[in-house]
C-alpha cells in the first residue's frame, strides 16, 4: 500500500472521527430550545450554563466523583493481580496454563447483560451493594482478563535474558521485578492501564445495576437526565464533553509509553 | 523472488519456557479474582436456565424447556442472523481500515503522540453518549449529518428506513472502534525490526509485497487481539444501539442483547432469559475457541 494513500486515509478518517465530535461540542455551547429549534452548523448564541450547571449541581459533580473513585480501584486491583500472572504466564509452562489463558478470554466475552441480575445478588448478598468496590469487581471481570492478554504479550518480549543476567550479579528476585522487570515494562503497564481505565469508565450496565443512590456513577445520572427533565441535549452533551476529559488525561501521561509500549509489544 | 522475505526461518527466535508447577502461584490471584465474578453468577444464570420462576418463592424445575424454546423461537432466530450480519460487516471494515489508517501514522514525527491520543478519543466516551451523540448527529430535521445527506439529494431518515438505520449503526461502530485497531496496528507496525525492511529494499520488493510479506505477518499477533476484541464486543453490543434506534424501527436492529434484555429485565422472564443466555455465551465461546485453535494451529506450523 502507498504511503500517501494511507495518509489520505487518515486524514479523511480524522475528519469522519472529528464531526460527531464537533457537533458534541457545539450541542454542549447551546440551550436546549437552540438545539431542537431550527438546524445551524454553529451555535447561534453559545453559552457555558450548560457547563455551568454541572459544576455547581452536587448530582452532576458527586458522580463524576463517584465514576473515578471505581475506575481508580478497578485499575489498582486489575494492575496488581495482573502483573504477576502475566509474568508466570510469559515465563513457564504449567499445569493447564493453555486451558486458564482460554479461560480467562472466556469472562472477556460474556455480555454483561446475561449477568446482571445474579451480579446483583451476588453483591447484595455480601454487602457490597452499592459501593464502589461492588462496580470495580464487577468491571474485573473483564479488565483482569484483558490486562493478562496484553501484558502477557509484552512480557514475552523481553528476553529471559535479563532474568538470568539479574540472577547472576546475586539480586534477590523480589528486587529484580521491582527494579528491573517492571521499570523495563512500564510503556507495557501504561498502556494496560489505559486500557482498563478505558474500559471500566465507559462501561454502563453494570455500573448502573450494582450502584444504588449513594454511589450513582457520572453514566448513570446521564440516562437519568434524559427521561426525568424531558431531554435536555445540551446538558447531556456537556457532561458528554466533560466525561471524555479524564480518559485524554490518562492517555496523555501514558501518551510516550504509548507508542513506546506499543512497540514493545510481541507481534508475531 | 523475494528469498529474504519468504524464508520465515531467520530472525526467528523461540523462546524456551521451563516447566514449573509452581508458577500457579502467580496466577492464582488472577484466578481468584475473576472466578470470583464469573462462577458464581455464571452458575446462578444456569441455575434459572432450568426453572419457570414466577416469583422467588414459587418456581418450579421444568428441565430444557426453555432452550427448546429459545431454540425454537422465530425472533431469537432472526435477532441472531442479525447480530451475524452486523458483526461480520464492522469486522469487514474496521479492520482494513483501521490498518490502512495505522499505516497513514508517520512512526518518527513530533506529532505522534498528538495523533494517538487525538484517535483514542471515540475509545474514551462511555457507550450511552456515543449513542446520544450519534441520535443528535444524525437526525434528519436538526442533525449535521442528516441534514448533509439530505441536502446532498438523498432521502435520508434512520427512525424510519431500516436499511439507513443499519446503516448509521455501522457508521457509528465504525466511528467508535476503528481507532483501537488503528492503535494496535500501529503498536505492531512500530515494532517491527529494521532489517525486515533492509531485506525487503535488497529484494527490490515493491510498497505492496513489503506489505505482504513484511508487514501483514508480523502485525498477525495484534489483528489476532484485535479481531477477537472486535468480535466479543460487537456481540455483545447493547447501549449504544438502545440509545441510537431502540432496536428500530420495528425489529430491524434488535440485536442479541437487546433482545435478552427486553426478556429479563423488561418482562422478568428470568428462566427463558437465561436459557437464551446459555445458548448465547456457548455461540460465542464456539466462535472464539474456533478462531483461537485456528490461530493457535497456524502458530505451530
Amino acid at each position: 500500500m502507498n504511503v500517501n494513500v494511507s495518509r489520505w486515509i487518515l486524514v479523511a478518517y480524522g475528519l469522519y472521527l472529528f464531526l460527531p465530535l464537533y457537533w458534541l461540542m457545539s450541542m454542549a455551547l447551546r440551550t436546549n430550545a437552540d438545539i431542537v429549534g431550527e438546524f445551524s452548523v454553529f451555535p447561534v448564541a453559545p453559552t457555558l450554563a450548560n457547563f455551568r450547571e454541572i459544576f455547581v449541581n452536587p448530582v452532576w459533580y458527586q458522580a463524576f466523583g463517584n465514576s473515578l473513585s471505581y475506575v481508580a480501584i478497578n485499575t489498582l486491583i486489575s494492575l496488581a493481580v495482573a502483573i504477576p500472572a502475566a509474568y508466570v504466564f510469559s515465563r513457564y509452562r504449567f499445569l493447564g496454563d493453555k486451558q486458564l489463558f482460554f479461560w480467562l478470554l472466556t469472562n472477556r466475552m460474556a455480555p454483561p447483560a446475561v449477568f446482571l441480575l445474579p451480579f446483583f445478588q451476588l453483591y447484595s448478598a455480601i454487602g457490597l451493594f452499592d459501593t464502589p468496590l461492588a462496580v470495580a469487581l464487577a468491571h474485573c471481570l473483564f479488565t483482569v482478563p484483558l490486562s493478562v492478554w496484553i501484558l502477557e504479550g509484552f512480557f514475552s518480549g523481553v528476553p529471559t535474558e535479563l532474568d538470568e543476567m539479574a540472577q547472576m550479579d546475586g539480586h534477590s528476585f523480589i528486587y529484580y521485578f521491582f527494579r528491573v522487570f517492571l521499570p523495563v515494562n512500564r510503556g507495557a503497564i501504561g498502556v494496560t492501564l489505559f486500557f482498563c481505565f478505558m474500559f471500566s469508565w465507559v462501561e454502563l450496565l453494570l455500573a448502573r445495576t450494582l450502584s444504588g443512590a449513594e454511589t450513582k456513577p457520572i453514566v448513570v445520572v446521564m440516562t437519568r437526565t434524559v427521561s426525568a427533565s424531558g431531554l435536555d441535549w445540551g446538558l447531556l452533551a456537556a457532561a458528554g464533553v466533560l466525561t471524555v476529559i479524564p480518559g485524554v488525561l490518562v492517555v496523555w501521561f501514558v501518551r510516550k509509553h504509548l507508542v513506546k509500549g506499543f512497540a514493545l509489544g510481541r507481534v508475531s | 523472488m523475494l528469498p529474504l522475505l519468504t524464508n520465515k526461518r531467520w530472525l526467528k527466535v523461540t523462546a524456551f519456557k521451563p516447566h514449573n508447577n509452581r508458577a500457579w502461584l502467580g496466577v492464582l490471584p488472577v484466578f481468584l479474582i475473576v472466578g470470583f465474578s464469573a462462577v458464581i453468577p455464571l452458575m446462578t444464570v444456569v441455575n434459572y436456565s432450568v426453572q419457570d420462576i414466577l416469583d422467588f418463592n414459587s418456581r418450579f424445575f421444568v428441565g430444557f424447556q426453555w432452550y427448546r424454546d429459545t431454540l425454537n423461537d422465530a425472533r431469537f432466530v432472526d435477532a441472531f442472523i442479525r447480530q451475524i450480519g452486523f458483526s461480520a460487516t464492522v469486522l469487514a471494515v474496521e479492520i482494513p481500515l483501521g490498518i490502512a489508517v495505522a499505516k497513514g501514522i508517520s512512526k518518527t514525527s513530533r506529532m505522534t503522540p498528538i495523533v494517538l491520543v487525538l484517535l483514542a478519543l471515540p475509545l474514551l466516551i462511555p457507550w450511552n453518549v456515543v449513542g446520544t451523540i450519534w441520535l443528535m448527529f444524525a437526525r434528519p430535521d436538526i442533525g449535521l449529518l442528516g441534514v448533509l445527506i439530505n441536502a446532498a439529494g438523498f432521502s435520508y431518515n434512520y427512525t424510519a428506513d431500516p436499511l439507513h438505520a443499519w446503516l448509521t449503526l455501522v457508521a457509528m461502530d465504525v466511528w467508535h472502534w476503528t481507532s483501537l485497531v488503528a492503535l494496535l496496528s500501529f503498536a505492531g507496525l512500530t515494532s517491527i525490526p529494521a532489517p525486515y525492511y533492509q531485506a525487503a529494499e535488497l529484494d527490490g520488493a515493491r510498497a505492496w509485497q513489503v506489505f505482504r510479506y513484511v508487514e501483514l505477518p508480523r502485525l498477525r499477533g495484534v489483528l489476532v487481539i484485535a479481531v477477537l476484541l472486535r468480535l466479543m464486543d460487537s456481540f455483545m453490543i447493547y447501549t449504544e444501539p438502545f440509545v441510537l434506534t431502540g432496536g428500530g424501527p420495528g425489529n430491524s436492529t434488535t440485536f442479541l442483547t437487546q433482545y435478552l434484555a427486553t426478556m429479563a429485565v423488561g418482562q422478568f422472564d428470568l428462566g427463558p432469559a437465561a436459557a437464551f443466555s446459555v445458548l448465547y455465551f456457548l455461540f460465542i465461546l464456539l466462535f472464539c475457541w474456533l478462531f483461537y485453535t485456528m490461530v493457535m494451529r497456524n502458530d505451530e506450523r
